[in-house]
């Protein structure tokens, strides 16, 4: 859902840019964070023991890959918007920023892609 | 700083300490961007296999990066209590400069006691990574 109106929308790039739907993902992210997170930290405190076997079997087991996987897409999007935000306010030459701006893209793609694989990974060999 | 007279915005507020908890949810912010990634970590190494996990688990349980993990506990908290702060400035309420200082203190405080309990679970009550 966007906050946009068509009329924004068309008029588009004005002094804000894309800065309401960046604001928009922020806070949607956020809420999604809230209970994604205190939900990890209870589960964290929860395992009898951070062997393998028990940590395996915890995040292969029944839909915590759902979870999980959700957890680490809204929290790579989450940072990525966030940070950007402070490259935005803090390095001052364009091409600097452009420079700076990719490639926090591209680490937290590999990051949210890496992450993903690897609970997919998880939750196939334990079926 | 250009020399030319400048609009006056950073400078006009009285500077501490309801500003340094402003500041603090973006340094608690980045401090998470490297807490995701060892999260990152962390799940490749579970995917790889025991090897990997347990040279993962032997890094983690060293007493520095325990230390290192109890400060992205409180980064993570306190990012947590003030961005709900920030969900309740969405909706337009709060912004009288007697509540936002009392939203600004339940915040801090809130961190503090959601810290000292999962703390006190983590590393006294039970079973430690």
């Amino acid at each position: 859902m966007s906050l946009r109106s068509p009329m924004g929308v068309a008029l588009g790039k004005g002094a804000a840019g894309g800065a309401a739907q960046h604001g928009w993902l922020q806070l949607v992210t956020a809420v999604a964070l809230v209970p994604l997170m205190l939900w990890f930290l209870v589960s964290l405190l929860g395992l009898e023991s951070f062997e393998f076997a028990a940590v395996r079997s915890w995040l292969g087991g029944g839909w915590t890959p759902v979870w999980m996987i959700l957890l680490v897409i809204c929290a790579a999007w989450h940072s990525m918007l966030g940070v950007q935000v402070i490259i935005e306010d803090y390095v001052p030459r364009k091409s600097t920023k452009t420079v700076a701006l990719v490639l926090l893209k591209f680490l937290h793609a590999i990051a949210a892609v890496a992450a993903v694989f690897a609970v997919l990974k998880i939750a196939m060999q334990s079926t | 700083m250009p020399t030319r007279p400048l609009s006056p915005h950073a400078s006009i507020y009285r500077k501490f300490p309801i500003m340094a908890l402003s500041i603090m949810h973006r340094v608690t912010g980045v401090a998470q961007t490297a807490g995701l990634a060892l999260l990152v970590y962390w799940l490749m190494a579970l995917g790889s296999g025991p090897a990997a996990y347990d040279n993962a688990r032997s890094l983690l349980g060293q007493v520095w990066v325990k230390l290192l993990l109890a400060g992205w506990l409180f980064a993570f908290l306190y990012h947590l209590c003030y961005g709900i702060r920030h969900l309740v400035w969405d909706t337009g309420r709060g912004f009288e400069k007697v509540d936002s200082r009392r939203s600004g203190w339940i915040t801090l405080f809130s961190a503090l006691t959601l810290f000292a309990f999962f703390v006190w679970r983590a590393f006294f009550a039970g079973a430690a990574p």
